[in-house]
Formats: C-alpha cells, sequence, structure tokens
C-alpha cells in the first residue's frame, strides 16, 4: 500500500501544488537597452530586447517574477476589470455578453459547461435505451453486437474524432452529401460556431454511450425478476414495468454513470484537435494545452492559474457526489 | 429480463431490430469506413466529386494500377517513422501496465483488507485525483521536468502514466479483492502464514482476472494516451497517437494526409484485437465499481 500511495502523492498531489506556484509567477520582463550598432556609415542606437541580461536573469529565477494572484485576475483568466468595465460601458444585456465571449476564460466555461450538461444526460438516456434493445435480443447475436457498440469507446478520443470528421469534411461522405442536398457548396463544419457546438456534442455522446450502455447492461442482469412477474400479474404493460420497477432499481448505477461522464466531459480537449475545432469551440484543457504547445515561449503561469481555476471547478461540480459518496462508504462500515 | 410471461409483440420486435442496426451502423460503419479508405489514394478517400471512388478506387487505378494500394502505410512507416512510434508505444505500454499492476495490487489488497479508517481516505484522495483532467497535472510537470532536465524521453512519461492511472486501479483491484472472502487468507494465517506468505499462496492464485481486467485499462490508457504523450515527449520519442496527430498538419491539402489516415488504421487494429479477445474481461472490469453503486 505504501508504494501506492507515495506514488500518488508524488505524482499527483506534488504537481498540484507545483501549479499553484507557477501560477502566482509571471515570465520576466524583458528589458529593453539601447544598442549602439556601428558600421563603416557611421553609427546609429537601436532599441533591443538585452538577451544577455534575459537570459541571465532567467537562469537565476527560472520561475519568473513574482506576480502574486493578478494573473488570475488578467484578461485571459478571471478579467474582473474587463467585466466591470463591459458591464459599465454597454448599454444593452446584448453587447455585454457579447464582450463577455470574446473573452478566453468565459467562451471555455460555457463550452465546457454547454458541452458537459449536453453529453451526460443524453449518454444516461441513449446507453439506456441501447441496453434495454440489446438485453432483448437473442444470446447469439449478442457477443458481436456488443463488441460493435463499445468500438466508438476503446479508440482513443482523438482517432474516433479523426475518424468521424474526415466523414463529416467537406471532401468526406457525409459532408459532401449535405452539400448537395442543400445545394451548397459552402456549407461546410467550420461554417458557424453552432454547427462546430452541435458536431463536437454529437462526437461525445457517440464516444461516451457505450460505457453507459455497458455498465446498464450489467446491471439489467441484476434486476430481480420476482417484482416484474408480479408486476405483470397485476396487469402493468411493458412501460409501466420499466418506469416503476427497472428505472429505480437502475437509480444507482445511472448517478455513477453521470459522475464518470461527468469527470470526462469536464476534460474534453482531443476532440477539440481531431475536428480543428480550436477557432469555434475552446475547453479549459485546450487553454491549457494552447499555453504550453509552443516549447519556445511557454506561459507556465497563465497555463497553471487556468489548471487552478478548472480544479477549482471540477471540485465544485463534484461536491454533492463525493459527499453522497462519503456517507455511504461510513454506513457500510 | 427474458420471463416466461414475457411475450414480445412483434411490432416492438422490429422497432428494436431498426433501432439496434441504426445504432450498429452508427457506431462502427466510420471505422470500415477508414479501413477501406485507408487502401486508397488521397484523391479518392477525400474526393469532392463521389464519395464512390472510396469504394471503387477510381484515383487508385490511375495512380497505381490496381484498386488498392498499400503506398499509404509503406511510406507511414518507413517515411514517416511510424515504425519508431509504434516501438515508443510498445515500451511505454509495457513498462506502465507492468508497474501500475504491480503497485495496484498490493494497494488494492492492503486497502481492501485494511481496517483503519485511513484506508477510506485514500480512497476518496485516489476519487478525487481521477476527477482531475490530465492536462492540469501535466502542465504542473512541465516546469520541473524542465530544469531537472529530465523532459523528452521515455521513463519519466511512463511514471507519469503509472500515476495518472493509479486511482482507476486502485479502485478496481479493492472492488475485486473485496469479492475475494476475508476468511480465505485469515485460515492461511492461522496455519502459520505471514501476511506475505498468505499474499503470495492463497491471493496471487485466485486474483488473475481482476489483474487481468485492471492490466488491460492501463493497456488502454498507455496506448490511447495523448494528452500526456504529446506534452512529455520530445518530438522523436512521440508514441502513436501524438505521432499521427503530427501528420494532420495545419491544413489537409498537405500531402501527409494519408499518412495519417493508413496510421490510425494502423493504431487501431491492435486495440480492436485485445478488445475481441478480451471482450468479457473488459465488461466486468467497467461494471465492478458501477454495481455497488
Amino acid at each position: 500500500m505504501l508504494p501506492t500511495c507515495v506514488a500518488m502523492i508524488l505524482f499527483i498531489a506534488v504537481p498540484i501544488v507545483s501549479i499553484f506556484i507557477q501560477s502566482l509567477f509571471i515570465e520576466h520582463k524583458k528589458e529593453l537597452i539601447e544598442i549602439e550598432r556601428c558600421d563603416p556609415f557611421g553609427c546609429e542606437t537601436e532599441v533591443g530586447v538585452d538577451i544577455e541580461a534575459f537570459a541571465a536573469l532567467n537562469k537565476e529565477k527560472p520561475l519568473g517574477r513574482f506576480n502574486g494572484f493578478k494573473t488570475y485576475t488578467d484578461r485571459n483568466h478571471l478579467a474582473f476589470n474587463e467585466l466591470t468595465e463591459g458591464w459599465k460601458n454597454s448599454k444593452t444585456f446584448g453587447e455585454f455578453s457579447k464582450n463577455f465571449m470574446n473573452l478566453p476564460f468565459y467562451k471555455a466555461l460555457i463550452f465546457t459547461l454547454t458541452y458537459t450538461f449536453f453529453v451526460t444526460p443524453s449518454v444516461i438516456f441513449l446507453g439506456f435505451i441501447l441496453a434495454l434493445s440489446i438485453n432483448a435480443l437473442i444470446q447469439k447475436i449478442k457477443g458481436p453486437i456488443i463488441f460493435a457498440t463499445i468500438l466508438p469507446m476503446i479508440v482513443t478520443p482523438l482517432v474516433g474524432s479523426l475518424v468521424l470528421f474526415w466523414m463529416i469534411d467537406a471532401q468526406g461522405i457525409i459532408g459532401a452529401t449535405i452539400q448537395d442536398l442543400f445545394n451548397d457548396p459552402y456549407l461546410s463544419l467550420k461554417a458557424s460556431i453552432k454547427l462546430t457546438w452541435i458536431t463536437l456534442i454529437t462526437y461525445g455522446i457517440w464516444h461516451h454511450a457505450p460505457f453507459a450502455f455497458i455498465v446498464f447492461y450489467a446491471a439489467l442482469q441484476t434486476v430481480p425478476q420476482d417484482p416484474i412477474e408480479a408486476a405483470i400479474i397485476d396487469g402493468a404493460n411493458r412501460w409501466q414495468r420499466i418506469r416503476h420497477v427497472v428505472i429505480p432499481h437502475l437509480f444507482p448505477v445511472a448517478v455513477f454513470i453521470a459522475l464518470i461522464s461527468m469527470m470526462d466531459n469536464i476534460r474534453v480537449f482531443e476532440p477539440i484537435i481531431g475536428f480543428s475545432a480550436e477557432a469555434s469551440a475552446q475547453s479549459f484543457s485546450w487553454l491549457i494545452y494552447n499555453d504550453l504547445r509552443n516549447i519556445e515561449v511557454m506561459n507556465f503561469g497563465s497555463a497553471a492559474s487556468t489548471s487552478i481555476l478548472t480544479i477549482i471547478m471540477v471540485g465544485i461540480l463534484l461536491t454533492p457526489v463525493l459527499i453522497k459518496t462519503w456517507r455511504e462508504f461510513g454506513e457500510s462500515r | 429480463m427474458a420471463t416466461l410471461a414475457d411475450k414480445k409483440s412483434k411490432k416492438l420486435l422490429i422497432i428494436n431490430s431498426i433501432f439496434i442496426l441504426a445504432w450498429l451502423i452508427i457506431a462502427a460503419f466510420p471505422f470500415i469506413w477508414t479501413f477501406l479508405g485507408s487502401f486508397k489514394v488521397r484523391e479518392d478517400f477525400f474526393s469532392r466529386s463521389d464519395w464512390w471512388y472510396v469504394i471503387s478506387g477510381f484515383h487508385t487505378i490511375i495512380e497505381t494500377g490496381g484498386r488498392y494500394t498499400l503506398n499509404a502505410f509503406r511510406e507511414a512507416w518507413i517515411e514517416g517513422e511510424f515504425w519508431y512510434a509504434a516501438r515508443n508505444s510498445v515500451i511505454v505500454t509495457f513498462f506502465v501496465v507492468t508497474i501500475s499492476l504491480f503497485l495496484g495490487t498490493l494497494g488494492g489488497y492492503a486497502l481492501s483488507r485494511s481496517p483503519y479508517r485511513y484506508a477510506f481516505w485514500i480512497l476518496i484522495a485516489a476519487l478525487v485525483f481521477r476527477a482531475m483532467p490530465h492536462i492540469t497535472l501535466v502542465s504542473g510537470y512541465l516546469f520541473p521536468f524542465f530544469q531537472l532536465n529530465i523532459w523528452g524521453i521515455l521513463p519519466t512519461t511512463i511514471i507519469v502514466l503509472v500515476a495518472i492511472n493509479q486511482p482507476f486501479t486502485l479502485w478496481l483491484l479493492y472492488s475485486f479483492f473485496k469479492t475475494v472472502p476475508k476468511e480465505l487468507d485469515e485460515s492461511g494465517m492461522i496455519d502459520g502464514c505471514s501476511h506475505f506468505q498468505a499474499f503470495r499462496y492463497i491471493i496471487m492464485p485466485v486474483m488473475w482476472p481482476g489483474v487481468i481486467t485492471a492490466g488491460l485499462f492501463s493497456l488502454m490508457l498507455a496506448y490511447n494516451d495523448f494528452t500526456v504523450t504529446a506534452m512529455l515527449l520530445s518530438y522523436e520519442n512521440h508514441t502513436m497517437v501524438p505521432k499521427l496527430a503530427s501528420y494532420l498538419g495545419t491544413n489537409q491539402h498537405e500531402g501527409n494526409m494519408m499518412w495519417a489516415v493508413s496510421s490510425v488504421v494502423s493504431a487501431t487494429a491492435p486495440l480492436f484485437m485485445v478488445v475481441m479477445f478480451f471482450q468479457k474481461q473488459i465488461i466486468s472490469g467497467l461494471t465492478t465499481g458501477a454495481v455497488k453503486g
């Protein structure tokens, strides 16, 4: 047990502390100096970045200079100034919300939340229906059908979204057909924000539904037969049996699926890369990725602040479930 | 739920079959399509004029003389150095699975037998860690790794993946060991086994179903990972998934598109094989946590 604990603390808890510390710092200011350049035609002074001093400073204090919580409140994160100013200056609510949507953090917040709250319930619903219908099949063909059903889940999101993207794209089978149908050669996934969001959400449902299906399917095998037979004797029809016997039995399972699915949806990231949708849809994970992807200029401070804010978000969303787990666990002892 | 009194009406049966058929098409067709397309040239797979080209291979016949071509695979594996990425993937996956199973088995067993309250706290902590988006952790690793000069190499990435994987493995094996009756190892200890001997001779022979399941999940995580490997490995050391992402380039008209298509197929095929073999274990693994609520 000790090694597991040490590993978890060392590699999960320590990085969280590390990003917190990083988030307090910001890269050094680049000192401007005047450089005199002389060539055969005379001397002139130029203003340039003092590269040597910058490098020396970086070596001495690799984290950068201390910035306190200012990174959290700058334009790229919580943007308090921009919000208050926008509120004062904009006359209508529409104007304000337009400004609001231009701030990267809130843009990502709205997308992430929309994605999570559309995908999670749809996944539970679709998974439940799938489990009911596949459960009604004859035993022989269940195996292959279950295999085909879980395919979208086992491939990595990047591959899954690429495979779909190549079909939906203007040159793929679905995209081209849709263009023909609407007779609009410019209609494409990237044409509008709404279409992109719908595609990403559809993808999310496609990717996660198999998981919900499997869990529901397994739980269906444990539904007790006696109440169902009793319900049949009492004259309940199929729908009533499902509504009053099966659903209450599966409710705790649905909570579990909701929890796992929410955890996964909040970190939505790879589909955005796969669908090359970063122009119109950005999630928190993508913001962090964007800060770090260029090796030359890595914004550790900015990425770390976004990370901390994300962790806080995840914490808020998960508190109710955690409290529930805690109580149940306490009772079972 | 098939009981004697459960007579199915014909109508419902038909609706049911249509629904499942529709879902199967949605779920499996994209993969079949990509698989077919990977044996064609780019003009066929990304054809503006006629999607039937993906089947008939109109341009493929013109360019290569046959209806199917392995060009995309050959170029990606050799010119695109995909073989190297595949090798890296195998190394990373192997070590991640081995290490996390070793730690997870010991940890899960200890937790399931532990009478103390702190065991519970560890499990809750594991649940919270499970919820952390991977990239937030990665952003925490990056800076120290750069400072220590251990960025970009395989061993560090393996350790990070093990750590990220650990909460899930721990929960899975914990619930598995809970189903192994305590009396079993207690009886062993009454007969004079030490704690370790009880684990070695009594638990180990019966733990394989749980361990195989946990191993499959570690395998899928390590094999499929993009976030961690893309950020923590240098370009030369990339595993398969980041490698194929790098083929995408910035726009579709670069010649590498077919490389990406063929490497998607090469990367998914082994995974599908594994799942086909171990379908039962994967399903049981996903449900152990759930049935307990």
